[in-house]
């Protein structure tokens, strides 16, 4: 296609890059130098000596009130945050999906409703009463209590749903008259084909799980279970009162709480985007 | 696709039959020619997701319905049916009155400054060749970034003694002092939320550009002289779709999604601080205790999110069916 | 190995209101190779998948062999099919999709490889047997479709438009190398096309279906020589039989004022139906006049008008046809239909000559 390139457009593309991108490389410089520099000379653009130093502490210091829980272990729990909901949730809407694509069953469009209609009201409008289940179950403090209540919007099963439907008919049935039942078909047929699918369902619900904020804050009274966004909110209140606030502990803590999804999402840009755009949430 | 029933008219005595066709196994309108035919295996399939659902969806919902007719005692001591008056409180108080003007304001700024910005990248980045694949990049990794992050550094940024913010406003003349100052921390409510959905809405629009054939571009690169003409007249028409989408998607962002960028900021400490109707029914049940009042707003919230969440239903089901 | 039969066989539709399918009758011989033909949406593929086993039967009786099978899942069934597009498992190599319904039914690794390989030799695909469909050619995944059918050993082949995803050429001659890999098998074979040419081609015999019913069962000859209906006339052959209105009076055949032939005593309106290759451009008969010409190479159909109806005429001649020109017709190869039912209406000249024959 011919059109000429006007360097205006590149000018708009640099600025809007720089307004996204100079807060992070500010927040990550920053976070090599000494908090009394930053508090002196305010937030920094070139890199300092204290790298070491601040990401050492943050991650091995023990903080926190109770004083026992390090950056390794939130970064930990992060993990096993991200890690276990994607996981969770490929597992439970891939079956899900599969009982209302290939079954022909009774009830089957009332529990696909009742399914669906989980889409209609996010985490944060019954965050009370969810508390309050949780505590009734005694899930409060536990990694299942963590991850498994966030499975409960459907958005992978919806998705799903649209992969499976697309798949040809005949694949099926080809499957069936080689003798495939419902488990077989499901295992040899059905999982090897949205492997692709799977990776980018993957990418955006490990990046979900990791970046969640305010059901780990009410979950987790005990420091052990903190994620490093949990780990986010302490270190702000810890601040109130303080001469010199540990603005470079912060921005440490920052960092490694970007790095990971940031990672992600640069290296399998591709399948992420595929994965965002089509299945929509 | 047709049978949904989020329809919101039905024919006299369509009910009945809708009703029996959710209970029959014969849909009008399989999923797949052939189907497997086994009553109990795919409840066996379901069963994860149900239990799930059931446990963590449909008991704290129907326990907000419930709540929100009870004052509940502080101290845990039974409740008291109260009807709606829990309702009638949070409706006719000035501070929710005031709390959801503000939602509504930082809703339409959230969303125009996003949505626009977004399409603005997204439209240069699809004309560029040159470094198309960098800025891409660049644009798209703050995607990842998660708000209470985002809200952190956002702090750092409007902090009244090391943020560059404070700095330039105080070029400008302006003591910007976020935290204390109602509209000042609004401004950093916004400009944290805005810079953070960026990236969502770039990603959008651009692979909704880019799946404009190149047909269709060349064909409007002949009918139309200038840019913006063609901009006007193919580009946007054409991007509507994504742009309602989003135009949901941002809406619900900003609702919801802002709760933790919203924490960060005001921290617990609403003194005299804007905050949203997600973040007051947080505060009203976990800080306030009033569980009652907490559910009624909850409610409230449900209808209006459920109301642009139909809305946005219909659609994606239009979208994926032609898209 | 078996033989195959269709009782009264009918299907209607969940929510349909008349039956795709109706009143089917058909036995299959052990080994024979039967077309289902007829135009799109007649219910062909219908019938094919109720004998598979993907559609329910709603009417009448399937066996195959002495079993009936109506109430059998596919995978019991011992059938084999092969689809339109294939249906190839894209994530398994071309050897695993082959080998996978024998895996299902628990072969031995041995009996697996030798089928495999002894099925590939047969269609030539031993270098791509480590390939994944993807990355082979449309001629190569039909042929793999068609290997997954063989290795199986079944009783009953099915196809289902097998060749219609192939260009012309290669359609041709996969057309040809499936009737001979059946012939060296010799299982029964059940394919449905709505490609007379193909049907024509490949049949033992064709069964020609209309609208759910059937019209005609017969061997391609028999059906193209005596059309049982002027449906089966104007379907099978190419060009298509022309069909024009003409009238009997005191025995004559007359058409646009010329009498063709005598028959004998019947009287009042008919179809006549005549084939292009029946005709020729002549220096005596019908007047016709030349509307378009179509060259073949070795031959050109010459479509014309006599009166106001119109008419094909396959003609070898060098010399250009163009203007008025006038046609022959041979008096024995006419087709004669009731113009109201259509049926055929044996002309007793014709039976005469034949039963001379
Ligand atoms: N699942 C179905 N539900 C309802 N009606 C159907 C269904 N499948 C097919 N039909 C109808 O049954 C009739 C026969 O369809 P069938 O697919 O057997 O036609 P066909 O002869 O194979 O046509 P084609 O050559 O186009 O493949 C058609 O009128 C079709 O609309
Ligand atoms: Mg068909």
């Amino acid at each position: 296609m011919m059109q000429r390139i006007k360097p205006f457009d590149h000018l708009i593309l640099i600025i809007g890059a720089l307004f996204l991108i100079a807060p992070v490389v500010m927040a990550f410089m920053s976070s090599t130098h000494s908090a009394i520099d930053i508090h002196s000379n305010g937030l920094y653009f070139t890199p300092g000596s204290d790298a070491v130093g601040t990401y050492g502490k943050v991650l091995t210091h023990r903080g926190g009130f109770t004083g026992d829980v390090t950056g390794m272990r939130m970064l930990m729990n992060s993990m096993i945050m991200g890690l276990g909901f994607a996981v969770g949730k490929i597992v439970l809407s891939m079956m899900a999906a599969y009982a209302l694509v290939y079954f022909r069953f009774r009830f089957a469009t009332l529990l696909f409703w009742m399914i669906f209609t989980t889409l209609l009201l996010p985490l944060e409008v019954r965050i009370m009463p969810s508390y309050q289940v949780m505590s009734t179950l005694g899930l409060l403090n536990s990694y299942t209590g963590l991850i498994v209540p966030l499975l409960a919007s459907a958005t992978g099963t919806f998705f799903f749903r649209q992969f499976f439907r697309s798949i040809p008919d005949e694949m099926l049935e080809a499957a069936r008259i080689d003798g495939a039942g419902p488990y077989k078909f499901f295992i040899d047929i059905l999982v090897p084909l949205s492997r692709t699918m799977m990776a980018a369902i993957f990418i955006i619900m490990f990046i979900y799980g990791w970046n969640q904020y305010l059901w780990p804050l009410l979950m987790t009274t005990d420091e052990s279970f903190y994620t490093l966004m949990r780990g986010i909110k302490s270190i702000l209140q810890v601040w109130i009162g303080s001469q010199i606030p540990d603005y470079n502990e912060a921005f440490a803590l920052a960092v490694l709480a970007m790095i990971p999804p940031v990672a992600v999402v640069v290296i399998f840009q591709r399948m992420f985007i595929k994965g965002l755009t089509e299945s929509d949430k | 696709m047709t049978d949904s029933p989020l329809r919101t008219t039905l024919p006299n005595g369509a009910l009945l039959s809708r009703l029996r066709a959710w209970y029959s196994a014969d849909t009008p309108n399989p999923a797949k020619r052939v189907q497997f035919d086994r009553p109990l295996t795919p409840w066996l399939f379901l069963l994860p997701q149900l239990a799930v659902v059931v446990i963590f969806f449909y008991w704290p919902s129907v326990q907000a319905v419930t709540s929100s007719f009870y004052i509940e005692d502080p101290f845990g001591f039974g409740s008291t049916f109260v009807g709606t008056e829990n309702y009638t409180d949070a409706l006719t108080s000035s501070q929710y009155a005031s709390t959801a003007m503000f939602t509504a304001f930082f809703c339409v700024m959230v969303t125009g400054l996003s949505l626009g910005i977004g399409l603005l990248l997204a439209v240069k980045a699809d004309k560029v060749i040159r470094g198309a694949a960098t800025y891409k990049t660049l644009l798209i990794s703050v995607y990842a970034i998660a708000p209470p992050v985002a809200g952190l550094i956002g702090m750092m940024f409007f902090d009244m003694h090391i943020g560059p913010l404070t700095d330039l406003a105080a070029f400008f003349g302006h003591d910007l002092r976020v935290g204390i100052n109602y509209w000042d921390t609004a401004f950093a409510l916004i400009t944290i939320s805005v810079w953070k959905q960026i990236p969502y809405n770039f990603i959008f629009f651009l692979s909704g550009l880019q799946s404009v054939p190149v047909s269709v571009r060349e064909a409007a690169l002949i009918d139309a002289q200038s840019g913006w003409r063609r901009f006007c007249d193919v580009t946007l028409p054409l991007l509507a779709p994504t742009a309602f989408f989003l135009l949901v998607i941002n809406i619900t962002y900003a609702m919801f999604d802002t709760f933790p960028i919203i924490d960060v900021v005001v921290k617990d400490k609403p003194a005299n601080n804007p905050i949203t109707l997600v973040y007051k029914v947080y505060l009203d049940g976990f800080k306030g205790n009033d569980i009652g009042g907490s559910s009624a707003q909850s409610v409230i919230l449900m209808v209006v999110v459920a109301a642009l969440t139909v809305l946005q239903f219909r659609f994606l089901e239009r979208r994926v069916h032609y898209g | 190995m078996a033989h195959l039969s269709l009782r009264n066989v009918g299907k209607t539709y969940a929510g349909g209101n008349q039956p795709a399918v109706c009143g089917i009758n058909i036995e299959i011989a052990d080994g024979e190779f039967i077309v289902l033909v007829g135009p799109s949406g007649c219910g062909k593929s219908t019938l094919l998948r109720m004998v598979a086993g993907l559609e329910t039967t709603t009417d009448g009786e399937i066996r195959i062999g002495e079993r009936v099978v109506n109430t059998l899942d596919p995978a019991e069934r011992d059938i084999a099919m092969v689809f339109q597009n294939y249906a190839l498992y894209p994530h398994m190599t071309v050897r695993d999709n082959m080998a996978y319904g024998l895996k299902n039914r628990g072969a031995s690794k041995a009996t697996i490889t030798e089928r495999v390989n002894e099925a590939s030799r047969m269609l030539e695909l031993g270098p791509y047997l480590d390939r994944k469909p993807r990355a082979l050619s449309g001629g190569q995944r039909q042929r793999v479709a068609m290997g997954r059918a063989i290795v199986r050993q079944p009783a009953a082949f099915l196809f289902d438009e097998p060749l219609s995803n192939l260009d012309a050429k290669l359609r041709v001659s996969m057309r040809m190398e499936i009737r001979k890999l059946q012939k060296r098998l010799g299982t029964t074979s059940l394919y449905v096309t709505h490609d007379q040419l193909e049907a024509m081609t490949l049949a033992d015999r064709l069964v020609v279906l209309n609208q759910g019913k059937i019209e005609q069962i017969g061997a391609p000859l028999e059906i193209y020589r005596k059309p049982a209906s002027t449906f089966v006339a104007s379907f099978i052959g190419a060009p298509a039989m022309s069909l024009l209105d003409a009238f009997i009076e005191n025995g004559a055949i007359t058409l646009e004022g010329h009498v063709l032939a005598q028959i004998g005593n019947m009287a009042g309106p008919v179809t006549l139906g005549l084939r292009a290759e029946d005709l020729r451009i002549a220096k005596e008969g019908l007047p016709m006049m030349v509307e378009h010409v179509e060259e073949l190479g070795a031959q050109r159909i010459v479509h014309g008008t006599i009166g106001a109806q119109t008419l094909a005429v396959i003609d070898t001649g060098e010399a250009a046809v163009q203007g008025a020109v006038r046609v022959a017709i041979d008096p024995d190869r006419l087709h004669l239909f009731d113009t109201t039912t259509g049926q055929r209406i044996e002309s007793k000249r014709q039976t005469a000559r034949e039963l001379a024959l």
